[in-house]
């Protein structure tokens, strides 16, 4: 199997999600346009090289739909015969794209690939694609569908995480993420996002609340006890009916933040990286996604992580950081106590709750993230990785070279 | 024609009469269906013809499918069915072909409703381009398929949703709500009101002034109300709808799934295409033996026991016109209600003077909310009033025709006031005991006139619960037997009748269900896990809720004083000994007093007593909750396989219609013998026998089940009541 490296990857700051952001204004084509265009110039790269450009997004309708990937390659002038193609794993595209872009040259059918992503939540709102999932009641049924925010609520509810357990969590991701910003360690891979005047519109993560204490978090009202009375708390109980009802204890505090941003990464075998004169950063070392179960829908980091460990011959002893999403604490928390890891060595950054989930690109970030933390801490091993909708998960090792 | 019959006036306007001979109510079966294609095809092509109104000839406009009939030949087409699927088809797709051409036959079509329309009756209204309906508070309209365990198959999933909009048809389709016409035109089922003689004219006037002879369906542009599946309000419809739906049915009803399925693919495409589709889970529905078992015993054989299938049929008709009874406590007072409702002078009796008009007062309470809901009248409400006198004179009671005994459930004061009552009552009453524990044979024992003694039980509370246990003691007589099921038939109740027994059918196999959930308790089982396991199987309230709200001290009464009666041959059952501790030991009595399996705080809901966990150690490993769904149902079916093996029981109806109507047993099986036919003998005695080695000999299988299982019978196949 021929060695994949990445190459480089950027991403934009991710603005908040609603009609104040900081991004709104820019369209997701522009997102992903300046992300290929940031690759393109840090790399001088010769773009023709390039087989193909695999994004992820998740609410791939609007101005999103059509094969988004294509249409920014075309719009970022890149040669015309660089392919793109969108992808959707729900939470985790941005990894599976970089996943898919990796494939190619691992499989040795392409040379140079940029995986990546992209979601404007601000413009094209979550669940804007509808879908037969929540909707098609043979699938509602089969699936006892619950929207996300109960499963993560009965995450907590099984495995015993309070209140105090996810607000705690979520304070110390505040925490690490205005840590990150005030000592420079995302300066080399945010770029700024420009608008159509060449003016900066965001040149930082703007969700953020670092002055987030127990107290404040204290004053929020859980977000899904109104939902779960539809039915959706009961759905929940008789799927696990060993639990004594919902206990609702996730809120806008501990939970992704609605953002929009876009990602990218340059991937490519060893030779195209010495003729395009371009340094590896880090070695693709193995991936893997997996099915779980989707009520509880957010536990297959679980199970995802075993896999790749399996899979590449490596235990959980052989990975210095991990890098989990955090869509929603209780789903950080599980993954510490099913696998019995050390904070210290994950979500080392910040992470989601602190900087926003722009869904499509998330993948791609958080990979990008942990790369820059081994290089800053000089450690050689990471795994990044995302809970997924309708119970999935996805994993990516790496390792430095 | 036979059934309808055609006027074309001066205008044009062609007045179709439904009005089928030697049945008091229009339904459809084959022969309507094809004269309505009949007549469509006719009236379509005469030129003469302009439009076209649509009544009945009877008080009700239609009572839908004749189950009897067309249920019969569409579940034989069903279960026929084998590899000519398209055949099958084409059967059930008749329904939906005959409906849409009458949409379609290019002349306006108006509904002139002048009485109840329900089911099919409703889906042929709503193929007509004009519904007008007759002011008439006591007509239904509705689909109640569901109730049975059907769905809707003559357009109506797809005609309603499309009317009314997903939200509001909801309700109609999945709940079987039914409407009279003002709800049902506020909601826009019908387009129009007017006074019962007006109905034909207004029809006939909508047709002369150019009614438009194409639904809005069949019309450019035409918009579902409200959004269809994917439109990004209306999905939320389903995605709500589905939960909703799911979380209260446990995906134990599939006509309801596969009612919101073919609203939910229908929407989605053109008109035809939709009918279609309807047509085919009309079909898959009929396949599912929730429908075959919800049918027979929710419908078939509740009739028939309604209408006297197990009363003596040498006995001549009676009539209860004056009842005494005796006890004016809740069930006292509940059952004055119900028969003062039906006509029947009531003489209430109590202690005191004071008791027993609060027992009147019952009947003022329940009048005036249902006054208060405009169901009913104060004129009516004082009628009912007038025929109950509350006394504590038993010389009241002379010329009582049947005295029912209410009071509390001790042998010594039962036999005391049936002793007072006899002495005036004439030699030929009939004298019944409500108990709902003590054997008739015994209570009889202190009757002079044991032939003439009966156990009516009624199931609380008295006017809501549909179903009367009559209870035949040994010496009972078959006259005793007729006068008790006449006189349910004039309360508008249904009977079922058994023999003797400790705790008879209904509170006796009842009683296993608590049991076998406080069994799980002290096994270490979660609390939690037992009361989910319970509602997963579909009984209406979950065995530890449930016994706290029969009061746990009820049951451990009950139990010591079986270990009295009995001695030595009592068994204890492994809930003697929880209850014991619950009620002696930590004085959790039950809801009443606010203590028992659950804590009931004065504000807010009820939750699972944390102290549970303390008394009873949580097993290591806890068991799949469908294991406890099994043990919790079969326990149940076993019992009542024993009761009709002990002769207890003696009609598979009245064992289903019985456990369903009179605990609330699962309705989606059907009844507890259904669900042994259905899951078949052999693998329920299986089931058993694998329960008995690990939980005792309660769940040994009883001889005629083994039997049964050795010769592949099933209940309705052995004990066939038609047979009979």
């Amino acid at each position: 199997m021929t060695d994949c490296f990445i190459y480089d990857h950027v991403r934009t700051p991710r603005g908040k999600g609603k009609d104040s952001g900081s991004l709104h204004e820019i369209t997701p084509l522009q997102l992903s346009t300046q992300v290929l265009q940031a690759l393109r110039d840090r790399n001088e790269l010769e773009t023709a090289r390039v087989d193909d450009v695999v994004l992820g997004c998740v609410a791939p309708v609007g101005e999103q739909g059509s094969d988004i990937a294509r249409t920014a390659v075309l719009n970022a002038d890149y040669a015309e015969t660089v392919a793109g193609v969108q992808i959707n794993r729900f939470c985790a595209s941005g990894l599976e794209a970089t996943n898919m872009a990796a494939a190619q040259v691992m499989s040795g059918q392409s040379e140079l690939t940029i995986g990546g992503g992209v979601e404007s939540m601000s413009r094209v709102p979550m669940g804007s694609d509808g879908g037969a999932w929540p909707s098609n009641p043979e699938a509602a049924f089969k699936t006892y569908f619950v929207p996300q925010g109960i499963s993560a609520d009965l995450i907590a509810t099984k495995y015993g995480f309070s209140r105090d357990d996810v607000d705690a969590y979520a304070v110390e991701s505040q925490k690490r993420a205005a840590k990150s910003w005030d000592e420079g360690h995302f300066s080399n891979s945010v770029m700024p996002v420009k608008d159509v005047m060449g003016a900066t519109v965001l040149d930082h993560d703007e969700h953020r609340r670092p002055e987030t204490t127990m107290q404040t978090l204290a004053s929020l009202n859980p977000s899904f006890v109104g939902i779960g009375q539809y039915g959706f708390d009961d759905l929940a109980v008789q799927k696990y009916p060993e639990v004594d009802g919902i206990k609702h204890v996730h809120h806008p505090g501990n939970s992704s933040g609605i953002v929009d941003g876009a990602a990218g990464i340059l991937l490519g075998n060893k030779e195209v990286g010495s003729d395009l004169n371009l340094k590896p950063r880090a070695r693709i070392k193995a991936f893997a996604s997996i099915g779980s179960e989707p009520t509880i829908m957010l536990t297959g980091p679980e199970t995802v992580a075993q896999k790749v460990l399996d899979r590449s011959g490596m235990s959980k002893k052989d990975i210095d950081l991990w890098e989990l999403n955090e869509a929603f604490a209780a789903v950080v928390l599980r993954f510490q106590q099913a696998h019995d890891i050390d904070h210290e060595k994950l979500n080392v950054a910040g992470g989601a709750i602190a900087l926003g989930h722009p869904l499509g690109a998330t993948g791609a970030m958080i990979l990008g993230t942990v790369l820059d933390e081994l290089e800053r801490r000089d450690l050689n091993t990471a795994m990044a990785l995302l809970c997924v909708g309708a119970g999935m998960g996805t994993a990516t090792i790496i390792e430095r070279v | 024609m036979n059934n309808f019959s055609i006027d074309i006036d001066s205008d044009g306007v062609a007045l179709v009469t439904w009005d089928m001979p030697d049945r008091s109510m229009n339904v459809i079966n084959q022969a309507a269906l094809a004269e309505i294609a009949q007549w469509t095809e006719q009236l379509s092509a005469n030129d003469q013809v302009k439009g076209i109104v649509i009544t009945s000839g009877k008080d009700a406009f239609c009572a839908g499918a004749d189950l009897e009939e067309m249920g019969a030949s569409l579940f034989a087409a069903a279960a026929n069915a084998g590899d000519d699927l398209s055949g099958a088809f084409e059967q059930v797709f008749e329904l939906n072909r005959v409906l849409r051409a009458l949409e379609t036959c290019g002349k306006p079509v108006a509904a002139a409703i002048n009485g109840t329309a329900l089911g099919g009756g409703l889906e042929v209204t709503l193929a007509c381009h004009y519904r007008v309906a007759a002011d008439n508070p006591k007509a239904k309209l509705g689909l109640p398929e569901a109730k049975v365990g059907l769905m809707p198959g003559a357009g109506g999933t797809q005609r309603v949703p499309r009317l009314l909009g997903v939200a509001n048809a909801g309700p109609l389709m999945l709940e079987g709500k039914e409407m009279n016409p003002a709800a049902a035109a506020q909601a826009g089922v019908v387009h129009k009101v007017v006074p019962a003689g007006e109905v034909i004219g207004e029809a006939k006037r909508w047709v002369r002034e150019g009614g438009d002879s194409k639904q809005p369906w069949d019309k450019d542009g035409f918009r579902i109300p409200g959004g269809g599946p994917h439109h990004p309000k209306g999905a939320q419809n389903f995605i709500v709808g589905n939960a909703m739906l799911h979380a209260k049915t446990f995906g134990n009803y599939p006509a309801q799934q596969h009612i919101i399925q073919a609203v939910y693919e229908g929407l989605i495409v053109p008109f035809d295409t939709a009918l279609r589709i309807e047509s085919k889970y009309f079909f898959k529905t009929l396949m599912t033996p929730e429908a075959r078992n919800m049918v027979r015993s929710l419908f078939v054989s509740s009739q028939e026991l309604g209408k006297g299938a197990r009363r003596p049929k040498d006995v001549a008709p009676t009539e209860v016109k004056k009842l005494g009874i005796l006890g004016a406590g809740m069930m006292g007072a509940g059952i004055a209600y119900v028969s003062a409702r039906a006509g029947i002078e009531v003489v209430l009796i109590d202690i005191n003077q004071e008791t027993a008009d609060r027992g009147k007062d019952y009947t003022t309470k329940v009048m005036d909310k249902r006054i208060s809901r405009g169901r009913d009248t104060e004129d009516k409400k004082q009628e009912i009033l007038s025929r109950i006198l509350p006394t504590t004179d038993y010389a009241n009671l002379e010329g009582a025709d049947l005295v029912i005994e209410a009071v509390i459930e001790d042998r010594e004061i039962k036999a005391k006031v049936t002793a007072q009552a006899e002495a005036v009552i004439p030699p030929s009453s009939i004298f019944a005991s409500n108990t709902s524990t003590l054997p008739i044979t015994g209570l009889a024992e202190k009757s002079a006139r044991a032939e003439q003694f009966i156990g009516i039980h009624f199931f609380s509370p008295v006017d809501k619960m549909p179903l009367v246990e009559i209870i035949k003691g040994e010496k009972t007589n078959d006259q005793a037997l007729a006068v008790a099921l006449d006189y349910v038939r004039q309360i508008r109740k249904t009977p079922i009748v058994v023999n003797d027994s400790r705790g008879f059918y209904t509170s006796r196999c009842f009683s296993t269900y608590i049991n076998e959930g406080i069994a799980m308790l002290k096994e270490g089982i979660r609390p939690a896990l037992i009361e989910n396991a319970g509602r997963a199987t579909g009984m209406p309230v979950p065995p530890l809720a449930m016994t706290d709200e029969v009061q746990i001290e009820l049951g451990y009464h009950i139990m010591k004083q079986t270990k009295e009666d009995l001695g030595d041959a009592f068994e204890e059952p492994p809930a003697f000994d929880v209850m014991e501790q619950m009620v002696e030991k930590f004085d959790r009595k039950g809801k009443k007093g606010g203590k028992g399996f659950y804590d009931y705080p004065e504000s807010g809901q009820k939750r699972l007593w944390p102290g549970l966990a303390e008394i009873f150690e949580e097993a290591e490993v806890q068991p799949d909750v469908e294991e406890l769904k099994t043990r919790l149902l079969y326990i149940q079916a076993l019992e009542t396989a024993r009761c009709f093996e002990e002769n207890v029981l003696q009609d598979v109806r009245d064992a289903d219609v019985g456990a369903i109507f009179g605990w609330g047993f699962a309705p989606y099986t059907g009844g507890p013998l259904s669900l042994i036919d259905t899951v078949t003998v052999r693998r329920f005695v299986d089931e058993c026998e694998r329960l008995a080695a690990v939980h005792g000999k309660r769940f040994q299988p009883s001889p005629l089940l083994q039997e049964m299982a050795q010769r592949s019978e099933s209940f309705y196949d052995r004990f066939n009541p038609k047979a009979a």
